[in-house]
């Protein structure tokens, strides 16, 4: 197949993405399901080859840079080369995350600064710039990866949740600035995904990433506020938020 | 610390137009200067940007970055004694009279909206509702800085580089960024002010109404429903707005305060007024703006019936923001909006002109859905719009498929101006053609700008979308030299 036949075998574009922490993950399986529906892909991880993959499956369609969501000075100027390769951005994921192991009593402090800055100030990074550009246009839609783990202060992952809590604030505060504009800003709560990150744990009834991916997708299309994935978790999440304090102290969830 | 940007939408505040560009948002003389020498590496044009509230392209820079001076804000000195404030470009109307009311002061030339900066309304060389007596922003200006697009400051006022002085205020951002302006207010003794309404039944009533009060009015202004035809045509009212004298109010301290001149941010204590931009939308086609343009004709027959009122000072001079967004009634994509067309005409054809004008909008279908006249006086600014005569500011719906035949017919209407000798404010122009600018301007005077331009700025790297429309040609010869710069 020729260049151009190629191009025409892929459709019109349906719209134009950013996806940051796109190389494994949920991020790898968004970038997928928006091809899929005919998106131009902006895809930005730290691992590159991993993005070489991901590239492979649609050269035309898809920018991919190596960027580490630390380098929070690099962002305006990157944010502004992928949306001028993509010829504008409608849509802002930000998938990246991690979440170490951490002891029942540890309280080691470059572990948490490094889930903060991964987390929360990467996602403020990179939302901070599409926020005023779409608010400019009147029209966009940005999506956040918050976790059931935000929701309540749990034993296990202190800063872990705190970073997700703190993104979802964030995120709120920016959906209610943005409003007036047009501007849609979703919080993905994702319940039990099968991600390298969760690679290893006991998640019963876990869903695919890919399946995940598809209902962020479809909610970002449209909805603007929080979603939980799949929708079961936001029962199980009103339960978690309605433990009385004393009693939560005393579970193990 | 590095410069603050974006990469984001740079539209005209009609939203009719606009472009995504780099943002650079400089913060002092020392960041400014960083920009200018960045973007002369690089020879890309930059177009200088205040509050974005010009009705058209005369901040947006769809070639080259954009600066926007809205962070180069502060209030550098302000004496209460004399009046004379001491600013920084970004500092906005609304900051400035804040500062100083309450101290008996108010900025005596300011625009329909407080939003904008001074740097910006120096660079337009605005005009108020009072023109007709105390002139444009630039006569109650002392004295400003100026810095150039090779990095060097001017300090000019009508003694020190007068030439430039007067060169630079209405040169819309082609000569230099301001970077520091004196600025004459006005002392005032109340807050508020005497307000005379008069509902005339056609513009000859107008205008006759606005020549018996020019010496004893401080402002005057006239709203014209544009939709009235035949013996009705131009219909509207005037606001016949004068200073309280010591005497007459008895409460300044309470008036003059901030809190008092504060505009409710809610209608009827409940429906927040940032949200009445969506009910005004339901009323934004033909049909609803004649029916409104009607009853804000009777309302004002009703008010001359009346003793006078008082009114604060925001209340009057920034009337525009009594509705936040209401912009968007006229829709909110971009695209869809509102241009401004506003004619200045030698009062003695100002009267056929006008009808005319609006004669061949009702016949053409393009009815303007808000008309405002007010009175004029020349000044001694190089690119002044000002002339003995009229204005008459009119806001046209505009939509992507009415846009082009839209913009059409507006240069049709402006050669019935130009050929009256008259002219245009670039602050509200999107349609002027690429030859308007010399039939505005006397040949030597622009040969004088331009000359300057190129002493200044040998490499055009300052443009804006606006100067590229109306002055092609002109920036020809800067855009090779720029080049050449970038190769060398």
């Amino acid at each position: 197949m020729d260049h151009a036949a190629e191009k025409a075998a892929l459709g019109p574009i349906t719209g134009r993405a950013l996806v940051v922490g796109a190389s494994s993950g949920m991020g790898a399986a968004i970038v997928r399901e928006l091809l899929a529906r005919g998106f131009a892909v902006a895809a930005v991880a730290r691992r590159g080859a991993e993005l070489e993959t991901l590239r492979a499956e649609a050269p035309e369609r898809i920018h991919t840079r190596v960027h580490d969501v630390h380098a929070t000075g690099e962002v305006p100027a990157l944010f502004e080369e992928l949306v001028r390769a993509l010829g504008g951005l409608d849509l802002l994921v930000y998938a990246a995350g991690v979440m170490p192991k951490i002891g029942p009593l540890e309280f080691d402090t470059p572990t948490d600064a490094e889930i903060l800055a991964v987390n929360t100030v990467g996602a403020i990074a990179w939302c901070n710039p599409a926020a005023e550009h779409f608010q400019a246009k009147r029209a966009g839609v940005i999506v956040g990866i918050g976790s059931i783990a935000g929701d309540r202060g749990r034993k296990g992952n202190p800063v872990y949740g705190a970073s997700k809590a703190a993104l979802a604030h964030y995120l709120e505060a920016l959906r209610n600035r943005l409003s007036d504009y047009g501007v849609r800003v979703c919080t993905i709560r994702p319940g039990f995904v099968e991600t390298p990150m969760t690679a290893g744990m006991n998640l019963p009834g876990a869903i695919t990433a890919a399946a995940a991916a598809k209902t962020i997708v479809s909610y970002a299309r449209r909805g603007s506020g929080v979603r939980y994935v799949p929708m079961k978790w936001l029962a199980v999440s009103l339960v978690i938020r309605s433990i009385p304090s004393f009693v939560f102290r005393r579970l193990t969830i | 610390m590095a410069l603050a940007q974006s990469y984001r939408y740079v539209e005209h505040w009609g939203m009719a137009g606009g472009a995504t560009t780099r943002v650079l948002c400089p913060r002092s003389v020392m960041e400014l200067r960083a920009s200018f020498a960045e973007a002369r590496a690089s020879g890309t044009p930059l177009t200088l940007r205040g509050a974005g509230n010009s009705y058209g392209d005369a901040s947006t820079g769809s070639q080259g970055f954009v600066i926007d001076c809205t962070r180069f804000n502060r209030i550098l000195a302000f004496d209460a004694a004399t009046g004379i404030a001491e600013l920084e470009p970004g500092v906005t109307l609304r900051e400035l009279w804040r500062h100083t009311l309450p101290q008996g002061w108010w900025p005596r030339v300011v625009s329909g909206t407080s939003f904008t900066t001074i740097g910006g309304i120096a660079a337009a060389n605005i005009h108020g509702k009072n023109n007709f007596a105390v002139g444009t922003v630039g006569d109650a200006i002392l004295e400003f800085d100026l810095l150039d697009a090779q990095g060097n400051l001017h300090t000019c006022s009508r003694e020190r580089e007068s030439e430039l002085f007067h060169a630079a205020i209405g040169a819309f951002g082609l000569l230099g960024a301001f970077t520091r302006i004196r600025l004459q207010t006005k002392h005032v003794y109340s807050g508020e002010l005497e307000v005379t309404t008069f509902a005339g039944k056609n513009l000859r009533e107008l205008m006759d109404f606005v020549l018996a009060h020019v010496d004893d009015a401080d402002y005057l202004v006239g709203w014209i429903d544009c939709f009235a035809a035949s013996d009705a045509l131009g219909r509207g009212q005037i606001h016949h707005g004068r200073y309280l004298h010591e005497d007459e109010d008895h409460d300044a301290e309470e008036t003059l305060r901030v809190a008092h001149q504060e505009l409710s941010p809610m209608v009827f204590g409940v429906v927040p007024k940032s949200e009445l931009w969506r009910a005004t939308r339901l009323l934004n086609h033909d049909a609803g703006m004649r029916f409104i343009n009607g009853v804000r004709y009777w309302q004002g027959r009703l008010e001359g019936l009346l003793p006078p009122k008082r009114w604060t000072h925001v209340e009057f001079s920034f009337l525009l923001d009594s509705v936040p967004n209401w912009k968007w009634s006229y829709g909110r994509r971009p695209g869809h909006g509102l241009i401004q067309f506003q004619p200045f005409v030698p009062k003695e054809s100002a009267h056929a002109v006008f009808s005319e004008i609006l004669r061949r909008s009702q016949a053409r279908g393009f009815v303007p859905y808000l008309g405002v006249l007010k009175r004029h006086r020349p000044d001694p600014f190089w690119l002044t719009h000002a002339v003995d005569g009229w204005s008459l500011a009119l806001d046209y719906k505009v939509t992507p498929a009415t846009r082009e035949a839209l913009f059409a017919f507006c240069r049709s209407l402006a050669e019935l101006v130009l050929d009256a000798g008259g002219r245009f404010y670039f602050a509200k122009d999107s349609i002027l053609p690429a030859d308007a600018l010399e039939r505005m301007l006397p040949r030597e005077r622009l040969d004088a700008f331009f000359e300057l331009k190129s002493a200044l700025d040998p490499a055009g790297l300052l443009e804006t979308d606006l100067w590229r429309r109306v002055a092609p040609e002109r920036l020809e010869g800067a855009r090779e030299t720029r080049a050449q710069e970038v190769r060398e």
